[in-house]
């Protein structure tokens, strides 16, 4: 009745796909994967975009792509993920000629990361359908690359930055269209952006989205650090998502160096990303609502949303729960009475939560402006590649929690709620959903964490270069990181990918023929995060 | 209907009073209001911007909008327009690309423009410092008159540094 779906995985599977490769001539070179992923391989580069083409013929879900500068090479890599586990495709080039065929024209998902690729690596793209600048504003010329090793962190920038007014948006002709420019500054208290619209009288014909506002060179400010430092650098990538990604950060640097974390800080680490996950959706159920004016419901979230983030306080030392994952462990540890308290914490959540969320769901005129609004169709949904909750109201369900877990979600059982009808009502269900399962996970982490075992190992280095992708469930879907460390434990690269890479284009999408006054209540159901896309 | 009636009415009342940590800071709530009162006509507007926050700050600024904290009582509340607002909350390094967007801001406020960077960031660069693509805390930018800091700043934090600079500057 409630229209819930059942488990669904997404199809492709690395089994199928790399005989299929070599049936295809594609060679491959074996490598050696980086701890965290099933298997890597590397083609050669005119076999980039082939790759990506029977990947998308097995059903495979496109992941990432990023680069790393090896003078006088730059690598180009790629991450795909099927149900048996991450396939990484890596390709060298030359950084004099660095030239490859596009994945976009089978993963629409990876247009805007190439052209990240292409404005931060200066590679070139030989079919991209949109060879438009992305991530370079202003601040650099475009045939300046910050990735490369030899541009300076300071690089070389102009006593004041002209702003962006000449980025090439696309143009709709037609009788009666108009532009509304909004941003980057916008009329809240909201992260800044730039939004093109195209409308006729109410209706949105086409939203075109120009982002890049904050960009803070977290890539480039993360070279050089120790890990310590990098974890404090992670824990700042997104606000809202703190833990995710600092966990990603730390499970990289932990599978790169070979060091086994204690179970019990692995337990704390759930309980903290779960935790992480109710104070979002709260917020983001009540904000949504308060979009079109149905206060009771914003007063209510936003009340629950600081008593929980209290009680983090209270525990954990931080509202946001920064830099309590470090590396080898955690920072703060739990004793009974702690636990106690969350066991009956998550209890009384249960009970209002329960009580609040049958109230959204049943009131008429709430229901009335969220359902059909922002329509995002399983199968753009799927095309895009969208994650979490995004994904999951349109049915794409991937959850690595459930589907590739990871510890100590190995021992747990994660419900995945998934609906077809892809709208705004559908995004706040699946909130309100998640937040009862991860309730749940909090009282099964309480009740299974193991008596003891050290709060944080030590991370030596190795003494040689070494390797590590980690790969972390958070509250917006799969947050990724890469990490390649030197012989001393320095970061040499680091790559943060958050899920709003993938979420942020589905909004272009859902948006259009809906009336212009519903973009903030569309907006925020998607909810990208800003600053974990701009980096 | 008759639910959310009955949930309102036994939720009651959230507003706390806020909690100051010494006796001096205790009465600033009071005397800000009266100031507030009596220069800026009872209210006091903020037009916040982000200009290369990591959107910690920002939650926590919707924070002090909650039941609990409620800083509307002060009669100190968040507008869209620049043209409507006494001070100006920064959060974030400045990056480059959000530069010009942050100046044509503040220039487009009337006096006295109070300018309060909230957050390590914003106040002393935190973890992005000077680089190709950030210009580092806001005083590199406009002119900063406080500086509210935490990573982020808890909403009391950010109240009573509020509070505490309308009570300085005026």
């Amino acid at each position: 009745m409630s229209g819930r779906q059942k488990e669904n995985k997404t199809p492709g599977r690395l089994a199928e796909l790399l005989p299929r490769l070599r049936e295809a001539g594609i060679p491959l070179q074996p490598v050696n994967a980086p701890v965290g992923i099933a298997e890597e391989i590397s083609v050669s580069p005119a076999d980039w975009g082939k790759v990506a083409q029977e990947a998308a013929a097995c059903g495979l879900r496109w992941s990432a792509c990023w680069g790393e500068h090896y003078p006088p090479q730059i690598l180009a890599k790629a991450l795909f993920f099927g149900q048996d586990g991450h396939l990484l495709v890596q390709t060298a080039l030359p950084e004099k000629l660095a030239e490859l065929p596009s994945q976009t024209p089978y993963y629409p998902a990876a247009n805007r990361p190439e052209r990240y690729l292409q404005d931060m690596f200066g590679v070139t793209f030989t079919d991209h359908p949109d060879g438009r600048r992305w991530m370079c504003h202003q601040a650099w010329w475009q045939d300046q690359f910050p990735l490369l090793k030899e541009f300076p962190r300071a690089g070389t920038p102009e006593p004041e930055t002209r702003p962006d007014f000449e980025y090439p948006f696309a143009v709709l002709p037609g009788d009666g269209v108009y532009e509304i420019p909004v941003g980057p500054v916008h009329a809240g208290i909201i992260e800044p952006g730039h939004f093109r619209f195209h409308a006729v009288g109410e209706t949105v014909l086409r939203l075109e989205e120009h982002l890049g506002y904050v960009h803070r060179g977290v890539e480039k400010s993360a070279e050089g650090r120790d890990l310590a430092s990098l974890a404090r650098l992670a824990g700042r990538v997104s606000g809202d998502s703190t833990v995710a990604h600092t966990w990603a950060a730390c499970q990289a640097a932990e599978r790169a160096l070979g060091v086994s974390v204690s179970s019990r800080s692995l337990f704390i680490r759930a309980l903290l990303a779960e935790r992480e996950r109710v104070a979002n959706h709260l917020g983001d159920i009540g904000a949504i609502c308060n979009d079109v004016g149905f206060t009771f419901a914003h007063v209510q979230f936003s009340r629950l949303r600081e008593l929980w983030q209290r009680q983090s306080l209270a525990l954990f030392g931080h509202r946001l729960l920064m830099d309590v994952v470090i590396p080898g462990g955690v920072a703060n540890d739990l004793n009974t009475a702690q636990i106690e308290l969350l066991f009956s914490e998550a209890a009384r959540f249960k009970q209002e939560v329960g009580t609040l969320m049958p109230l959204l769901l049943e009131y008429p005129s709430l229901q009335d402006r969220l359902r059909d609004t922002g329509i995002l169709s399983p199968q753009q949904a799927k095309e895009l590649g969208a994650l979490g909750y995004v994904g999951r109201a349109s049915n794409q369900q991937d959850d690595l929690r459930r589907d590739l877990p990871y510890a100590p979600y190995d021992l747990l059982s994660v419900d995945v709620p998934a609906y077809l009808q892809g709208d705004v009502a559908k995004r706040v269900r699946v909130r309100g959903d998640e937040i009862a399962v991860s309730l749940g996970l909090i009282e099964q982490l309480l009740k299974k964490i193991p008596a003891d075992g050290p709060l944080a190992v030590p991370c030596a280095p190795t003494g040689r270069d070494c390797m590590g992708i980690g790969l972390i469930e958070g509250w917006r879907g799969e947050t990724l990181c890469y990490l390649h460390l030197n012989g001393a434990g320095r970061v040499l690269r680091y790559f943060p990918r958050d899920p709003s890479w993938l979420n942020w284009p589905t909004l272009e999408v859902l948006i259009a023929d809906n009336i212009v006054p519903d973009f903030p209540v569309c907006n925020k159901s998607v909810n990208g995060s800003y600053a974990g896309h701009d980096l | 209907m008759r639910h959310i009636f009955d949930k309102i009415i036994r939720t009651g009342r959230l507003t706390e009073p806020v909690v100051m940590p010494d006796k001096a800071v205790a009465e600033l709530g009071a005397a800000c209001q009266k100031e507030v009162a009596a220069r800026f006509g009872g209210s006091l507007a903020i037009r916040m911007v982000d200009a290369g926050s990591c959107n910690g700050c920002e939650l926590e600024m919707h924070a002090v909008n909650n039941g609990f904290y409620d800083i509307e009582r002060f009669g100190i509340h968040f507008v869209a327009s620049p043209r409507h607002a006494d001070m100006l909350l920064v959060t974030g390094v400045v990056s480059r690309h959000m530069q010009v967007a942050l100046k044509r801001t503040y220039e487009a406020m009337p006096s006295p423009k109070l300018v309060v960077a909230m957050g390590d960031c914003a106040g002393s660069g935190g973890e992005f410092g000077v680089s190709y693509a950030s210009c580092g805390p806001v005083s590199q930018v406009i002119a900063v008159d406080a500086v509210i800091p935490g990573c982020p700043p808890t909403p009391l934090a950010l109240m009573q540094g509020i509070l505490e600079i309308i009570q300085k500057r005026l």
